[in-house]
C-alpha cells in the first residue's frame, strides 16, 4: 500500500519536473532598482507560470567580465541579464550576448506600433532589449550661503567657480564629463565628436576640467554622490537621476535638481550567448513579457528611470508608496529634457581606451 | 643509484644490508617509498593549490603575451601582409585586401571580426568600428566576382587606406606579442621598436612607484602603531589583554566597506573630527582640513584595515620572550632604554618581519580601499587591474601588470630574505 504511493508520488514528479523546473536566472543590480523590475515584472510573470521561479544575482556591476569568463569555462550559468548600454555594446563585439530581432521576439506597443519603432533611439546594440532611460544629472544644495539668492540653472554652474563655489562630485571616469567640459567651453553640441576626433580635443577638455580640478571630488559608485550632498561635503554633484530622486523625495535633504544637459542612457537585457534552446525559449518568452508596454510603465511606480517605449510613456502614474505623480520626475519628460545629451557609443568603444588613458594621466598629475 | 662508486667503504666493497644489496640502495628505496607516501598524503591539498592557485595564476599570465587572434581570425591578410613594407607610406595591395574579405567573411559569419576589433582598439583607437562596419558589409560581398576589393575597402572607410592600421595588424600578427608588457609600462610598439608613450597618457610608472611607497608607509606605520599595543597585549594581565585582544580583532568580524565608510564619515571636510576641530577652535570654519580623498585618507584607513595582521605575529613573538631577559639585564646595570632596545627589541624582530611582509604584500594588492577614499593621487596599480579586468576587458594588459607587481613582491621576498633572512620571520 505504502509502496504503491511512494511509486505514484514518484511518478507524478517525475512527469512534473520539466515543468517546475523553471529555474531562471536573472542578473541585475541589486537595490532599489532590482526591486523595481521584480515588482513590475517577475512577481506578476509568477502569478501566471506559478512555475516560473526567479533566481536574482546582483552581479551587473561586473557583468562582462564574469560573462566572458563563463564563456571561456563553457558553463553559462546566466539567463538574463540586465546591463547598461555600452556593456551591451561590448558584449555583442565580444560575441558573449546573442544579437534579437526585436520586432520577432518582443511585443508590440499597445498602441499597435512595431517593437523598432516604439523602441526607437534606444536600440543601441543588435543584442539589447532596452528596458528604461535613465540619466547622469547633477543634483544642488538648496542652502548654500555663498551663493547668496543665484542659483544654478544650467550646466557650465559647474565650471562656475565664482558664482557657485564649493566642492564638486563628478564621476571618475572621461565618459559625461569630457562633452560637458567641451560644451562650457563653448563648443556646440553638434561638434562635440568632431572636436573629441580632433588631435588635442580630449586635451582641450581637459584642459576645461582643470579650472575647476582642485574643487573636485572623484566617484566610483552612483551612492557617493547622494551620501556627499547630504553631508554638505560638496555642493554640486553628478549621479544618476534616480539616486538625486530619492535624496529629494524620500530623504527629504536640501538638495535640487539640475536637468540642464542631462546624459542620457539605456539599461536593458541581454541574453548570454551559449544556452540551451529550452533555456532560450523560456526566457525569450519572460522577456517579450517584462518589455511589453504595461510592464515597463509599472516598473516607473518604484523607480524614477523612464520606460524604454514611447507607448509606455502615457501610462507612467504615481508612485507605489510616496503617491507622488511620477511623471515629472522622469528625465525624459519634456519639462527635463529641454537640453540632453546621448553618448555616442560608437566614438566611445573606439576612444574609450585612449581617452581614459588620459583621463587617469591627467587625474594623476 | 650511484652506489658504484664506494667513498663511504673504500677497502672492503660497498657495505651491504641483510638481504644482500647495497646499503646504500635499500636506504635509498626505503626513502623513496616514505617520501612517495608523504607525497600521497599531500597530494589532496597539492593538487587542491594546483588547480585553484597555481594553474589559474600561470593561465593568466600567459594572457600577459598571448596574441594568437590575429593569426586565428586573419590567416590570409597576416600570411599575405608579411611582404608589405611597414616603413613605406603606401597602403598594401589588392592580393592583402582580398584576402581580408575572405577572413573578414568568415570572421563575420563566426563574429569574431567585433572581438579582433576590440583587440587591436587597444592598440589604435578606431579599429574597433571600423572591424564592426566592415563585417556587416563584407558579409554580403561575392568573393568570386565582387573585386577588386581595395576600392570597396575604401568605400567603407577611408581607415583602410590609413598605413597605420595595416601597421597594427602587421605589428600585433605573430602569436606572442611583448605590447602589454611594454604597455604597462609607459611604452608600445612602434614603427622601429618600443618607445615610450607620448606624456600625456604615462600612468603605470607612476602608479607602481605610488604603490610601492604608500604600502612601505602603511607597513612602518602599522609598526609604529603596533607595536605598544603588541607590547601591551603581551604583558598585561591576562583579563586585561583578553579584553585588549577582543578590541584587536573587532575590525576583522566588521565588513570591510563600513570600516571604509566609517573613515570617510570621519575624516571628510564636514566630518566628526572637523566639525570637533572647529569646535574647539583649533581649526577655522573655511580651512578645514582636508584629510580624505587623498593620499593621506588611504594610508590611515589602510592601516586601520591591515593593523590586526601586524599585531598578531608581533604579539605571539612577544609572548614567547622570557622576561626574565630583560631583569638580568637591568640587574646588570642597563638603563630602561638600553634593555629595551639591546635585549628586548633584537628578540622580537622576528615578529615585525613577519608581520611587515603581510601587511605590506596585503597592501600591495589592496583595491577596494584606495578607490573609495584614495581620491585621484591615493589610488593603487590594483585599481588600474580591476578597471582592466572588468571594465575595458583589456585582460592582456591586466595580466602584464598583474605579473609585473608580482615579480615585484618576489624581489622584495628575495630581497628582505637577503638582508634580513627568512629563517627570522615567526608567526608565534
Amino acid at each position: 500500500m505504502k509502496l504503491t504511493t511512494l511509486a505514484a508520488a514518484l511518478s507524478a514528479t517525475a512527469l512534473t519536473l520539466p515543468a517546475v523546473a523553471e529555474d531562471m536566472t536573472i542578473v541585475s543590480w541589486g537595490g532599489a532598482y532590482q526591486t523595481s523590475q521584480q515588482k513590475a515584472y517577475t512577481e506578476p510573470y509568477t502569478e501566471m507560470n506559478p512555475d516560473f521561479n526567479a533566481i536574482w544575482d546582483e552581479s551587473s556591476g561586473e557583468a562582462v567580465a564574469k560573462l566572458r569568463a563563463m564563456d571561456e569555462a563553457g558553463n553559462v550559468t546566466w539567463d538574463l541579464v540586465d546591463v547598461e548600454g555600452p556593456d551591451a555594446v561590448r558584449l555583442c563585439d565580444e560575441g558573449l550576448a546573442i544579437e534579437v530581432d526585436v520586432d520577432e521576439v518582443l511585443a508590440a506597443g499597445d498602441d499597435g506600433s512595431a517593437p523598432t519603432d516604439d523602441f526607437g533611439p534606444s536600440l543601441i546594440s543588435d543584442c539589447f532589449i532596452p528596458q528604461i532611460v535613465f540619466s547622469t544629472t547633477f543634483g544642488y544644495r538648496t542652502d548654500v550661503e555663498a551663493w547668496g539668492d543665484s542659483k544654478p540653472e544650467e550646466l557650465c554652474a559647474v565650471f562656475d567657480l565664482e558664482t557657485f563655489p564649493g566642492k564638486r562630485a563628478l564621476q571618475r571616469s572621461p565618459k559625461k564629463n569630457l562633452e560637458w567640459a567641451l560644451l562650457c567651453d563653448g563648443v556646440a553640441q553638434d561638434d562635440l565628436y568632431d572636436v573629441l576626433d580632433e588631435d588635442g580635443g580630449v586635451e582641450r577638455a581637459l584642459a576645461k576640467l582643470d579650472t575647476i580640478k582642485d574643487e573636485v571630488v572623484w566617484w566610483s559608485a552612483g551612492a557617493e554622490t547622494p551620501q556627499l550632498l547630504a553631508d554638505g561635503e560638496v555642493v554640486i554633484g553628478s549621479t544618476y537621476n534616480g539616486r538625486l530622486f530619492s535624496v529629494i523625495e524620500e530623504q527629504h535633504q536640501p538638495v535640487a535638481m539640475l536637468w540642464d544637459y542631462q546624459v542620457f542612457d539605456f539599461d536593458g537585457w541581454v541574453i548570454p550567448a551559449g544556452l540551451t534552446e529550452e533555456r532560450e525559449a523560456a526566457v525569450m518568452e519572460f522577456v517579450k513579457y517584462a518589455t511589453d508596454t504595461q510592464r515597463l510603465a509599472d516598473q516607473a511606480k518604484y523607480i524614477s528611470y523612464g520606460p524604454a517605449r514611447a507607448s509606455s510613456q502615457p501610462l507612467v502614474g504615481k508612485h507605489a508608496e510616496l503617491g507622488i505623480e511620477m511623471a515629472p520626475h522622469m528625465p525624459t519628460n519634456p519639462e527635463n529634457a529641454q537640453r540632453f545629451l546621448v553618448n555616442n557609443l560608437d566614438w566611445w568603444a573606439d576612444n574609450q581606451d585612449d581617452a581614459e588613458a588620459k583621463f587617469q594621466a591627467w587625474l594623476a598629475q | 643509484m650511484s652506489d658504484t662508486t664506494t667513498d663511504d667503504s673504500p677497502q672492503n666493497g660497498p657495505v651491504l644490508a641483510a638481504d644482500g644489496t647495497p646499503l646504500r640502495r635499500s636506504l635509498a628505496r626505503a626513502l623513496r617509498r616514505q617520501k612517495l607516501r608523504a607525497l600521497m598524503l599531500i597530494a589532496p591539498l597539492l593538487i587542491f593549490i594546483m588547480v585553484t592557485f597555481i594553474l589559474p595564476v600561470a593561465d593568466m599570465l600567459y594572457r600577459s603575451v598571448e596574441n594568437g587572434i590575429v593569426s586565428e581570425t586573419l590567416p590570409r591578410t597576416v600570411v599575405a601582409l608579411a611582404d608589405w613594407d611597414a616603413g613605406g607610406d603606401t597602403p598594401p595591395d589588392e592580393a592583402v585586401f582580398a584576402a581580408l574579405a575572405a577572413d573578414i567573411q568568415i570572421a563575420a559569419e563566426e563574429k569574431t571580426h567585433t572581438k579582433l576589433g576590440s583587440r587591436l582598439n587597444y592598440e589604435n583607437p578606431g579599429m574597433s568600428s571600423l572591424f564592426r562596419k566592415s563585417g556587416r558589409q563584407v558579409q554580403r560581398w561575392d568573393l568570386n566576382t565582387d573585386g577588386p576589393f581595395k576600392e570597396k575597402f575604401l568605400d567603407i572607410d577611408d581607415d583602410w587606406g590609413d598605413i597605420d592600421v595595416w601597421r597594427t595588424i602587421q605589428t600585433y600578427s605573430p602569436a606572442m606579442t611583448s605590447g602589454y608588457y611594454l604597455a604597462a609600462v609607459d611604452m608600445q610598439l612602434g614603427a622601429d621598436g618600443p618607445e615610450m608613450r607620448p606624456e600625456n597618457e604615462r600612468i603605470y610608472l607612476k602608479l607602481f612607484g605610488r604603490t610601492l611607497m604608500m604600502s612601505l608607509a602603511i607597513t612602518l606605520s602599522c609598526i609604529a602603531l603596533g607595536y605598544p599595543v603588541a607590547w601591551l597585549l603581551a604583558n598585561l594581565p591576562m583579563r586585561t589583554s583578553n579584553l585588549l585582544m577582543i578590541l584587536v580583532l573587532l575590525p576583522f568580524w566588521t565588513s570591510l566597506l563600513v570600516r571604509t565608510s566609517a573613515w570617510k564619515i570621519l575624516l571628510q571636510q564636514q566630518g566628526v573630527i572637523n566639525d570637533i576641530l572647529v569646535w574647539i577652535g583649533l581649526v577655522s570654519d573655511d580651512a578645514r582640513l582636508v584629510m580624505i580623498n587623498n593620499q593621506l585618507g588611504t594610508i590611515i584607513a589602510m592601516t586601520h584595515i591591515l593593523l590586526p595582521f601586524m599585531i598578531l605575529p608581533m604579539y605571539s613573538v612577544m609572548q614567547s620572550i622570557n622576561p626574565s631577559y630583560l631583569r638580568a639585564a637591568k640587574s646588570l646595570g642597563a638603563t630602561d632604554w638600553t634593555a629595551f632596545w639591546r635585549v628586548y627589541f633584537p628578540q622580537t624582530v622576528p615578529g615585525i618581519g613577519a608581520g611587515s611582509i603581510l601587511v605590506f604584500i596585503l597592501a600591495i594588492g589592496y583595491y577596494i580601499t584606495p578607490a573609495l577614499v584614495g581620491g585621484t593621487t591615493g589610488t593603487f596599480i590594483s585599481n588600474r587591474i580591476a578597471f582592466h579586468i572588468s571594465t575595458s576587458l583589456n585582460w592582456g594588459l591586466a595580466a602584464a601588470l598583474g605579473g609585473i607587481l608580482l615579480a615585484v613582491v618576489l624581489v622584495f621576498y628575495w630581497a628582505y630574505d637577503k638582508f634580513v633572512g627568512i629563517d627570522n620571520v615567526k608567526l608565534g
